[in-house]
C-alpha cells in the first residue's frame, strides 16, 4: 500500500495490484481466522450432538436384548395348589414364593440334568440367577390356565440384571468380587449356560410392553405403562389444543379488531410461549390437581398442562399459515359475495390447513419430550398397572409418560437402569423422527407456491 | 344423571335440533331454498346451536357454583374453630368429599347397601370403606361423617336439579329455535355471530392462562409468606429445608446457582452460536447452508431429558475425571460447569438460528457498501453487519438467557442438590427450578413452608424469565422496525 | 436548469483508464451480458444508458469485481485498469475495490457516525497513520463531497440521520476517501428528489477533475448533463459507446436512435 501524502487521500498513481501489499495478506488473514472460528463452532456443535446420540445408541440398544434362560419346569400340584382342586381362588393363595421354590428346584435340575458344571456356586446361588420377575409370571400363567398343574412346561425366565449386565459387558468378574448380588463364580456358569443354549440374548419384547418394575428387579422393567401414556397424553393434547388453536388463530388473523384486548392477546401468546415448562407443571399442580380436584398421575391432567404449554406454538404456526394464503383468493371470495365466515370456512382454512397439520404435528412432537411439569403433577410415580382402554377412563388412571420414564431410571441407583434409560430414549427419539419426518413429508407433499 | 350421560342427551338433542329446523325451514319455503334468506344449513346449525349451546353453559355454571353452595352450607356443621383456619377448612372439606364419594362407590360397587350407608356410624367408616378399596387417612369425626352424609344429600338434589333444568333449556332452546325459523330469518347471521363468539373465546385462552399462572401462585405464595418472612426468603443466605420445621428457606443460594449456570451455558452458546450463525448467514454456500441449518437445529427438537442423561452419564464423569479432579477442584460428578456446558449447547441451535435471522435481515446495501470500498467479508461483518444487528442479537441473547434460568431437567440430573453460595464451578450446586422439583414431588401436602416455599420459587422464576422476555421482545421488535 | 449542458466534450486526448475486451456474464443459465467492448477514459466521466434489465449494472459491476460477491454470476473475458488484467487469480479484489470505489443506488450509510462512515475506507485500508490524518482525510473528502458546511458541527451524529441527498454525499464522501481512481456510481439519483439530484450531479462535474467516473443512469437527460462519454446497451449488449453529444444528437444505431426518441425502453 502507498503511503498517504499528509493531508490528502491522494494516492501516487500505479503500483501493481498484483502484488498483494503485507497489510492485505494480514486482513486476508483475519478473514480465514473468522472462517475458521465459524467452522470450528460448526463442528463442535454437530460434533456434541454426534456423541451424544452415540453415547445413547450404545448405552441404550442392549436394553433390546436379554438375557433369558430357558429350562422346563414340573408345575408341582403340591406347592401350587395344595387343597388339590384347581379352584384358581384357592391357588391364588399361594405366593410367588412358593413359585420361586419351584423355579429354583426346576433349574437346579435342569443344569445337573444337562451336566452342566455348577462348582462353587451353592444351589441357594443358583436359584438367584433367575429374576424374581419369573415367579410372578409363572403363577400368573398357572392362575390363567389351572390345566397347566402337574404338567412339565417350558418357562423362559428373565437373568437378573447382573447376570445381562455381564453377557452385555457392564459386569465383570472384577465388580463382581466386590458386589454382593453376584459372585465371579456365577459369571463363569453363565458362560457354560451360553455354551449350552440354555441362556440366551431374545429381543425383549417386555422392554417395550411390560410394567415398570422396583429397584431391584432392573431386568423386568419396561415401557409399557409409559408408552400407553404417552400415546393419551398426545392424543388428548391434539384434540384439546387443534381445535382452539385453530378458533384462536382464525379469530387474530381474520376477525380481531385492532385494539387492546387484541394486543393484550397478542403479548400474551408470545410471552406464554418463552414461560419455562416448570411454571406450566405448577399451574397444573394448583388449578386441576389442588383446586379442581382431577387425580394425580393421571394423563388426562399431564395433557391438560401440555396443552396451555403447547397451545401458543400452534397458535404461532397456524397464524403463519392462515397469513400464507394469499390476498387474492380472499379477494375474490368476497367478491362473489360470501361472507367473512364462508371465505375463512370455505376457501381459507383448507389452503392453510397442510401447513396447520404441519405446525401442530411439530408442537406435537416437542410436547412428547416434555418432562418438568410432568414431574410435578405426579407423573413420576411408580406405576405398576397398565391403565385402562381409553373409553373405560383409562385417561383418568394413574400412568407415566416416555420422558417421565427415562428421568426416573436415570435417577436410580443400579447401573443397569441407565441401560433402560438410554433404552427408553431411543424409542422416544424414534417417535420423534416419525413425527417430524411425517410433517416434513405433508409440506413437501402440500407444499404451495402462489 | 351423571354429567357424560347429559353431554350425550345434550348431542342428541343437537342433531334433532339441526334435523327440525333444517326441515321446517324447507317446508315453511315450500322445499325451495331459493326462498329462504341463508342456505338451509344455516338453519339447521341454528337450531344445534340453541339447542345445545345455554344448557351447556348452564351446565358449565352449575358444576362450579354445585360445590361451592354446598360447602357453604356444611361449614354450619362444624364447630367454628374447625373451619376458621383456611387449609383446615380445605382439608376438612377434601375429607368430607372423599368420604361421601367412597360411600357413594361402595354403593354402587354393591358393597353395602343405600340404607347401610346412610346409618353407619363413624368409628366404623373407615374400616367398611377400607374393604371396598377406599382408604381414609385418619379416623373419622362424627362431625365429618354427618357433613358427608349431608353432602350425599345435597349432591344427589342438586344432581337431580341439574338434570332437570339443563335438559329444560335445552329443549326451551330448541323450541325457540323452530320457532324463530321461516324465510325471512337470517339463520347465517345469527350462526356466524355464535361462531365468531366461540373463535373469540378460543383466543381470550392465552391471558386465562396468563391469568391461572400469576393467581394459582400469589395465592399460595401468601399463604408462604403468611408462615415464613417474606424478607427471609427473598434476602436469606441459606436453604434447609427440613420436615419437623424451623427451616431456612432463603432465596439467594438458588438465585447464585442458577445465575451461575445461566453464566456458564452463555459462555458455552454465545460464541458457538454466534460464529456458527456468521459463518452460516456470512460465508458458507448455499448448498452448505441446506445440509447444515437444519442439522444444527435438530439439536433443538431433542428433548432436555436426553441432554439431562447426557450431562449425568457422559459430561459428569469427563468434567470430574479430567479436570476438576486432575485440579484438586471437585470430586464431584454433578457440578455447575457440567450443567453449564450441557445447557449451554442445548441453546446453541437457539442463539445461532435467531442470530442468523437477524444478520440475514441486515440489508444487503450495507454489504455492498462496504465491500463496495474494499472491506474484507470480516471486517464487512465485524465492523458493518454486527454493529447493525446488535439489538437483535442482544435480544436473542436474553431470550436463551431466559431459557438457561428455566431449564429443569438438565439441573436437575447434572448440577446436584446442594444449596451453596460457592464460587467454585466443579462443586455441585443448585437452582430455583431444582428446588420447585424436589419440594413438589412425592407425597406433599398443601399447608407446610416447605411446600408452599416452591410457589415462591415459582413466582420468582416467572417474574424473572417474563421480564427478560418482554425485554427482549421490546428489543427485537424495536431491530425490525429499524430495517422495516 | 439547462438540460442538454453538453460540456468539454473534447475528451479525446485523455488515456484509457479501464479497457473491457469481449466480456460475458452469466447469471445461472441466463446470458446476461454478451461480448461488451469498450474503453473508459481517465478523468472523464462515462454514462451507461439503456432499459432496464439491459446489463448497464452488470457490466459496472464487472469493474470492481463485485459480481464476486453474487454465488451465480460467472465474467468471461478481459478488464484491464492500467493495463493489469482485474480477474488476475494473483489479484485481491479488496485492493482492486480500493482503487475502483463504488457508489448505490440507493443510499446506504452504516449505522455509525457520520464521522465514522467516512473514517471506515481509509481506517481498513490503512491509509492513516494517526488521528489527524483520518481527520484531515475525513475532512478533504467531505469538502469534495460538497456536505462539509453542512455536517462540520455533527460529525458524531448518525449518519443514517441525515436526508436522502445529504446521505448519498457522504457516501460518495466515504468512497472517496479511500483515495479510488475510479467512482462507479449505480444511478446515484435515483432514490433522491430534484434538488438533491443537482447537487449530486453537480458534485460528479467536479470530481471528474480527480477521478475517472462511471455512472450508469436511466435518465438521458442526466447522461446527457454529466458525461463525455456515453454506452448504450440494450438486452445485454453494448449497442453504441461514442461521444455523449453525438449519441444524443446522430446516433449512429437504429436501436440508440429509438431509445433516444423514447420508442423502446
Amino acid at each position: 500500500m502507498t503511503d498517504v501524502t499528509a493531508g490528502a487521500p491522494e494516492r501516487a498513481r500505479g503500483g501493481s495490484l498484483l502484488e498483494g501489499s503485507a497489510r492485505t495478506k494480514r486482513r486476508r488473514a483475519r478473514e480465514w481466522r473468522m472462517k475458521a472460528y465459524g467452522i470450528g463452532a460448526i463442528v463442535l456443535s454437530l460434533a456434541t450432538l454426534f456423541v451424544m446420540l452415540a453415547t445413547i445408541l450404545m448405552d441404550g440398544v442392549s436394553a433390546f436384548r436379554q438375557a433369558t434362560i430357558t429350562f422346563p419346569v414340573t408345575v408341582d400340584a403340591v406347592i401350587v395348589d395344595k387343597a388339590g382342586n384347581r379352584n384358581p381362588e384357592e391357588m391364588a393363595k399361594v405366593t410367588t414364593i412358593g413359585y420361586k421354590r419351584l423355579l429354583s428346584q426346576a433349574f437346579v435340575a435342569h443344569l445337573a440334568a444337562e451336566g452342566i458344571d455348577t462348582a462353587g456356586v451353592p444351589e441357594k446361588d443358583l436359584g438367584d440367577m433367575l429374576s424374581d420377575d419369573g415367579p410372578a409370571r409363572l403363577r400368573d400363567r398357572v392362575l390363567a390356565d389351572p390345566s397347566l398343574v402337574g404338567q412339565v412346561v417350558e418357562v423362559s425366565v428373565y437373568a437378573t440384571g447382573r447376570i445381562d449386565g455381564y453377557l452385555k459387558g457392564r459386569v465383570t468378574r472384577a465388580t463382581a468380587e466386590r458386589d454382593t448380588n453376584v459372585t465371579p463364580e456365577q459369571l463363569d456358569l453363565a458362560d457354560n449356560l451360553v455354551a449350552a443354549g440354555i441362556l440366551t440374548m431374545p429381543f425383549n419384547w417386555g422392554f417395550l410392553t411390560g410394567p415398570d418394575a422396583s429397584d431391584l428387579r432392573p431386568e423386568a422393567s419396561g415401557l409399557g405403562v409409559a408408552i400407553i401414556g404417552s400415546l393419551y397424553m398426545m392424543v388428548l393434547v391434539a384434540i384439546f389444543t387443534v381445535p382452539v388453536g385453530v378458533a384462536a388463530s382464525i379469530y387474530l388473523e381474520e376477525f380481531a379488531p385492532k385494539n387492546r384486548l387484541t394486543d393484550l392477546i397478542e403479548v400474551n401468546i408470545s410471552n406464554l410461549a418463552a414461560v419455562p415448562s416448570i411454571v406450566f407443571g405448577i399451574l397444573g399442580l394448583a388449578i386441576f390437581i389442588n383446586f379442581m380436584g382431577l387425580p394425580q398421575s393421571s394423563s388426562l391432567v399431564g395433557a391438560l398442562v401440555i396443552s396451555l404449554m403447547t397451545l401458543p406454538t400452534i397458535i404461532i404456526a397456524t397464524r403463519a399459515a392462515i397469513r400464507a394464503v394469499p390476498p387474492s383468493i380472499r379477494e375474490a371470495a368476497l367478491g362473489i359475495g360470501a361472507s367473512k365466515m364462508q371465505l375463512v370456512f370455505h376457501h381459507v382454512l383448507p389452503l392453510a390447513m397442510p401447513g396447520i397439520m404441519t405446525g401442530t404435528i411439530l408442537g406435537l412432537a416437542s410436547a412428547l419430550g416434555e418432562t418438568a411439569p410432568l414431574l410435578l403433577i405426579g407423573m413420576v410415580a411408580f406405576v405398576t398397572n397398565y391403565p385402562a382402554g381409553p373409553f373405560e377412563g383409562g385417561v383418568m388412571d394413574p400412568a407415566t409418560a416416555l420422558p417421565v420414564q427415562v428421568y426416573s431410571w436415570a435417577s436410580r441407583s443400579d447401573p443397569a437402569f441407565i441401560e433402560r434409560s438410554s433404552g427408553a430414549i431411543i424409542v422416544l427419539l424414534v417417535f420423534l423422527v416419525i413425527m417430524n419426518v411425517a410433517a416434513i413429508l405433508l409440506r413437501r407433499r402440500f407444499e404451495r407456491r402462489w | 344423571m351423571s354429567v357424560f350421560l347429559i353431554l350425550t342427551v345434550l348431542g342428541v338433542l343437537a342433531l334433532a335440533g339441526f334435523v327440525l329446523a333444517r326441515q321446517r325451514a324447507m317446508a315453511l319455503a315450500g322445499g325451495d331454498a331459493r326462498r329462504l334468506h341463508s342456505r338451509p344449513n344455516y338453519y339447521g346449525w341454528h337450531g344445534s346451536i340453541m339447542a345445545a349451546v345455554p344448557a351447556m353453559l348452564f351446565l358449565a355454571v352449575w358444576q362450579i357454583v354445585q360445590p361451592m353452595v354446598i360447602e357453604s352450607r356444611l361449614s354450619g356443621m362444624f364447630p367454628p374453630e374447625m373451619v376458621q383456619d383456611d387449609s383446615a377448612r380445605t382439608l376438612l372439606f377434601a375429607d368430607v368429599r372423599r368420604i361421601a364419594a367412597g360411600l357413594e362407590s361402595a354403593i354402587a360397587s354393591g358393597a353395602m347397601s343405600a340404607d347401610e350407608a346412610s346409618a353407619l356410624d363413624a368409628g366404623a367408616v373407615r374400616d367398611r370403606l377400607a374393604a371396598t378399596g377406599v382408604a381414609l387417612g385418619a379416623d373419622v369425626q362424627p362431625e365429618t361423617l354427618a357433613a358427608a352424609q349431608e353432602y350425599r344429600g345435597l349432591a344427589t338434589v342438586g344432581g337431580l336439579w341439574r338434570t332437570v333444568l339443563v335438559l329444560a333449556l335445552a329443549v326451551a332452546g330448541l323450541a325457540y329455535a323452530i320457532k324463530l325459523t321461516g324465510p325471512e330469518f337470517r339463520a347465517r347471521n345469527r350462526v356466524e355471530g355464535v361462531v365468531l363468539a366461540l373463535l373469540m373465546l378460543a383466543s381470550t385462552i392465552a391471558i386465562l392462562t396468563t391469568v391461572g399462572i400469576v393467581l394459582s401462585m400469589l395465592s399460595e405464595s401468601i399463604r408462604f409468606f403468611g408462615m415464613y418472612p417474606i424478607q427471609d426468603f427473598f434476602f436469606g443466605l441459606t436453604w434447609s429445608p427440613a420436615f419437623q420445621g424451623n427451616s431456612q428457606l432463603g432465596l439467594l443460594p438458588l438465585l447464585w446457582g442458577t445465575l451461575y449456570i445461566t453464566l456458564i451455558s452463555m459462555l458455552v452458546a454465545v460464541p458457538v452460536g454466534l460464529f456458527a450463525a456468521i459463518y452460516l448467514a456470512e460465508f458458507a454456500d448455499a448448498r452448505v447452508r441446506a445440509v447444515v441449518k437444519p442439522l444444527i437445529e435438530v439439536i433443538a427438537g431433542i428433548p432436555t431429558v436426553v441432554f439431562g442423561l447426557f450431562a449425568l452419564v457422559t459430561v459428569g464423569p469427563l468434567v470430574r475425571d479430567w479436570i476438576a479432579m486432575p485440579t484438586g477442584l471437585g470430586n464431584s460428578g454433578s457440578s455447575v460447569v457440567t450443567a453449564g456446558i450441557v445447557i449451554g449447547i442445548l441453546n446453541i441451535p437457539f442463539i445461532s438460528s435467531l442470530s442468523d435471522d437477524i444478520i440475514t435481515a441486515v440489508p444487503q446495501s450495507l454489504r455492498d457498501g462496504s465491500l463496495g470500498l474494499g472491506a474484507t467479508k470480516a471486517e464487512t461483518v465485524t465492523q458493518v453487519v454486527l454493529p447493525a444487528a446488535l439489538p437483535g442479537i442482544v435480544g436473542a441473547v436474553l431470550m436463551a438467557t431466559s431459557r438457561a434460568i428455566g431449564e429443569t431437567m438438565i439441573v436437575t440430573m447434572g448440577a446436584g442438590a446442594a444449596a451453596q453460595l460457592n464460587l467454585n464451578p466443579f462443586e455441585a450446586m443448585t437452582t430455583i427450578t431444582v428446588k420447585i422439583v424436589s419440594q413438589l414431588t412425592g407425597d406433599t401436602e398443601f399447608n407446610s413452608p416447605e411446600t408452599l416455599v416452591a410457589f415462591a420459587l415459582g413466582i420468582s422464576l416467572f417474574v424473572i424469565t417474563l421480564c427478560l422476555n418482554v425485554f427482549a421482545l421490546w428489543i427485537v421488535r424495536k431491530y425490525r422496525e429499524q430495517y422495516e | 436548469m439547462n438540460d442538454m449542458r453538453l460540456v468539454e466534450r473534447d475528451v479525446s486526448n485523455r488515456q484509457a483508464k479501464i479497457e473491457a475486451r469481449g466480456v460475458q456474464v452469466h447469471y445461472g443459465e441466463k446470458h446476461a451480458l454478451k461480448d461488451v467492448d469498450v474503453a473508459i477514459l481517465d478523468r472523464t466521466v462515462t454514462a451507461f444508458i439503456g432499459p432496464s434489465g439491459c446489463g448497464k449494472s452488470t457490466f459496472l459491476r464487472c469493474l470492481n469485481r463485485m459480481n464476486d460477491t453474487v454465488a451465480s454470476a460467472k465474467v468471461a473475458g478481459r478488464i484491464t485498469l492500467d493495463g493489469q488484467d482485474i480477474y488476475d487469480p494473483r489479484i485481491d479484489p479488496v485492493q482492486l475495490r480500493a482503487k475502483v470505489g463504488m457508489v448505490f443506488q440507493k443510499p446506504n450509510p452504516f449505522p455509525k457516525s457520520i464521522y465514522e462512515n467516512v473514517a471506515y475506507g481509509p481506517k481498513i485500508h490503512g491509509l492513516a497513520r494517526s488521528k489527524a490524518e483520518l481527520d484531515e482525510i475525513v475532512e478533504t473528502s467531505l469538502k469534495k463531497a460538497a456536505l462539509w458546511n453542512e455536517v462540520k458541527d455533527r460529525l458524531a451524529a448518525p449518519g443514517t440521520g441525515l436526508s436522502g441527498g445529504q446521505q448519498q454525499r457522504l457516501c460518495i464522501a466515504r468512497a472517496v476517501a479511500t483515495a479510488p481512481e475510479v467512482l462507479l456510481m449505480d444511478e446515484p439519483c435515483s432514490a433522491l428528489d430534484p434538488i438533491a439530484t443537482a447537487q449530486v450531479e453537480e458534485l460528479i462535474d467536479e470530481l471528474r477533475s480527480q477521478f475517472s467516473v462511471v455512472i450508469v443512469t436511466h435518465s438521458m437527460q442526466q447522461a446527457a448533463r454529466v458525461s463525455q462519454k456515453t454506452a448504450f446497451f440494450h438486452l445485454g449488449s453494448l449497442v453504441e459507446y461514442g461521444e455523449t453529444g453525438q449519441i444524443f444528437t446522430t446516433p449512429q444505431d437504429p436501436r440508440t436512435e429509438a431509445y433516444i426518441t423514447g420508442r423502446i425502453g
